[in-house]
């Protein structure tokens, strides 16, 4: 029950999701488009099962009083205050997305600003990383060094009034060179997710079961 | 209420700036108003464009079979919240199973007709172009490039002897790719930041016209 | 020279954005081929085409695309073309639906004619593979719940033989979905607007002929902006994007010439 079950349905449901794709009529097709909404179902659930870990953590934090709960007495206040502002503009206003609903307002004050400033820190520490790790130290690195210079000045549009040919080289990097690596590289990926793919529709890798 | 926001927006984008200083309460403040929000969304999400059409809207609309099926995806997805009940948690497995066996079945199509053989079938390109031999040199990189890059991730070898020249020249090429890379992910953090100063002299300070 | 503190670096690279913006100079933006190509395609379609818009990024990536996702939506209004909008990252839709209804109020375009919003679906690939097949598989209704065949532009909309075109906006690994699935299964056209992070993956799509044309990051959008003759984001981003980009070079300079003495004095 534990480890056969989940084997079998694995390998029905890949076999008929990859037979779908040969055979997209009925009942096949069908079959398949029936799988997909159920993964699309299911795929919510998944979700779900995030937040609900999250709380967990974070209430057993605050009961035990554990160092730093008040922080997670924030996050579920926070998390309340999204649900009530949510439930309030869908009932005061029956569309939680109209552009003056108190939920876009509170996407747009909040969410926006916490979200794209936490990933904005990174263009600080990358220019930090830049200056000391970015040492032509060998031909590999020097390489790389004067590839990324020489993109990240053809690319604005400084580059083009200091030399004309800089965007130019800077557009025959990304198009020639770095495109045939990139290409040699991802197909290597895809050999691999394919292969994986085939292992775990014939149950041979099955790690996901831990 | 317009206003309101745009000083809220403005306080919690230094709470977040303030981190380059040193980790600190504002830092941690901002950072759990954002992981609380951040669920709540997801609930809100799962909710209006998930469960309730997917789930309650075609059970109320359909009749017969399609109606009853959609319990199994319901079931399979209360399966699958299981995880967190310790001592059943392993029936969860079977939903999992589910969407693994569909992923899987999924990536094998999707990785050997849409990715692996069009890339090749648009590796075939003429070695020598007539009157053009930038064109040439260009397919000769293309070619090559992709042969040595892809050539390096073969580890059934040792890279020595007849294959050393091209994994060598494959590295060097993967190295170009990589500063490339490097150049463009600077330049979507900067890009980010940029964004982010804009709001704080425009929106906020008024500065920026 | 080899080891300048970190917070005077944090200092120069704030300095570098800041002042560009204050002065507010705007400098002329070359545009690249692969959005050049993009641009054309979205012009070349006939009026009254339907455009699929996959929103597939989040707020985390909004200073980037949002622009990009503009200048699209105006160059599709523009051109009187019908826009479909999706969403596959949950938290990106009123990103989506913002942006989406300032530019249908700025071109006088109503709901339900001219554009429609379906929402967000989990799954990503099981998605698109609906979408390919039957639209209505996954999307009966709109966003808010209107059903589909009641909105005038998508009586005849059912799947990807439908769309004439489909643009997405990426932050991560949608667009290799779409590209792998609509493109190669369902023969979709399709353009993806990017943040310069993925923006790389993309090109040997286009080498390949699988995708149509590629707008990588904010200059991407300065890019677009400039080919629809509408400043907006990117443009206005672009001088302080080149500064900030000469001082990194410059920080990188610096750094080997330190780590070349130090190598000498050893």
């Amino acid at each position: 029950m534990r480890t056969r079950v989940p084997l079998v349905i694995t390998f029905i449901t890949g076999f008929l999701i990859i037979l779908g794709f040969w055979i997209p009529h009925d009942p096949v097709g069908d079959i398949q488009s029936t799988f997909l909404i159920w993964y699309a179902i299911i795929n919510g659930f998944t979700m779900v099962l995030g937040i609900v870990s999250l709380v967990h953590i974070h209430t057993r934090k605050i009961i035990s009083h554990k160092s730093g709960y008040g922080y997670s007495l924030i996050l579920i206040l926070s998390m309340l205050a999204t649900l009530w502002v949510g439930l309030y503009s869908g009932i005061k206003y029956g569309d939680l997305y109209k552009i003056d609903a108190p939920f876009m307002w509170y996407y747009n004050s909040i969410f926006v600003p916490l979200s794209a400033t936490m990933f904005s820190l990174l263009a600080f520490f990358i220019a930090s990383a830049a200056y000391r790790a970015f040492r032509a130290r060998t031909f590999e690195a020097t390489l790389l060094l004067i590839a990324g210079a020489l993109v990240m000045i053809g690319r604005v549009p400084i580059g083009d009034v200091i030399w004309h040919k800089f965007p130019v080289i800077a557009d025959w990097i990304m198009e020639i060179p770095q495109m045939a690596a990139k290409r040699g590289i991802l197909i290597g990926i895809a050999l691999g997710m394919i292969v994986t793919s085939l292992r775990i529709i014939l149950g041979i890798e099955r790690s996901y079961l831990k | 209420m317009y206003i309101i926001g745009i000083w809220i927006a403005a306080f919690l984008t230094l709470c977040i700036f303030s981190f380059l200083y040193k980790d600190n309460p504002f830092y941690k403040l901002a950072e759990h108003i954002y992981i609380g929000s951040s669920a709540a969304y997801m609930f809100i999400y799962v909710y209006f464009f998930d469960v309730k059409p997917m789930l309650i809207d075609k059970f109320r609309t359909s009749v017969g079979f399609d109606k009853w099926i959609l319990i199994i995806p319901s079931l399979l997805g209360i399966i699958m919240l299981l995880r967190v009940v310790p001592r059943i948690g392993w029936i969860s497995r079977w939903a999992i199973a589910f969407t693994i066996g569909l992923g899987s079945g999924i990536g094998i199509v999707t990785g050997v007709h849409g990715f692996v053989l069009p890339q090749i079938k648009a590796t075939f390109v003429p070695l020598i172009v007539m009157g053009n031999w930038m064109e040439s040199i260009n397919n000769l990189v293309l070619i090559v490039g992709t042969l040595t890059a892809t050539l390096y991730f073969y580890f059934s070898k040792e890279h020595k002897g007849a294959i050393r020249l091209p994994i060598r020249i494959g590295i060097s090429l993967i190295m170009v790719a990589f500063g490339a890379s490097f150049g463009y992910t600077v330049m979507a953090r900067l890009s980010l930041l940029i964004g982010r100063i804009y709001f704080l002299l425009h929106d906020w300070l008024h500065l920026v016209k | 020279m080899a080891n300048i503190k970190r917070q005077y670096i944090y200092i120069v690279i704030a300095l570098c954005i800041i002042v560009p913006l204050l002065t507010q100079k705007i400098m002329p933006v070359r545009v690249s081929p692969p959005v050049q190509q993009a641009y054309d395609t979205m012009a070349k379609l006939p009026p009254g085409s339907s455009i699929l818009f996959s929103i597939d990024y989040d707020p985390s990536a909004q200073p980037e695309l949002q622009p990009m996702l503009l200048a699209m939506l105006r160059h599709a209004f523009k051109c009187n073309q019908k826009v479909i909008m999706i969403c596959n990252w949950p938290l990106g839709f009123p990103l989506g639906q913002d942006a989406l209804v300032s530019c249908a109020r700025e071109y006088n375009k109503s709901y339900g004619k001219d554009y429609v919003n379906l929402g967000y679906r989990p799954g990503v690939a099981a998605v698109i593979i609906g979408i390919g097949r039957e639209i209505r598989d996954f999307f009966t209704s709109d966003y808010a719940g209107t059903l589909l065949d009641s909105l005038p532009m998508m009586t005849n909309v059912h799947n990807s033989n439908d769309i004439a075109l489909l643009v997405g906006i990426e932050a991560g690994a949608t667009g290799d979905v779409w590209v792998q699935i609509a493109n190669a299964r369902f023969g979709q056209k399709i353009v993806l607007g990017s943040t310069a992070v993925v923006a790389p993956d993309f090109y040997p799509y286009l080498q390949a002929k699988q995708i149509e044309g590629i707008i990588g990051g904010l200059k991407g959008a300065a890019e677009y902006e400039t080919l629809i003759k509408h400043k907006g984001g990117g443009i206005a981003g672009m001088t302080a994007q080149s500064v900030t980009h000469i001082a990194i070079i410059l920080f990188i300079i610096i750094g080997n010439i330190g780590y070349l003495f130090l190598r000498k004095k050893r």
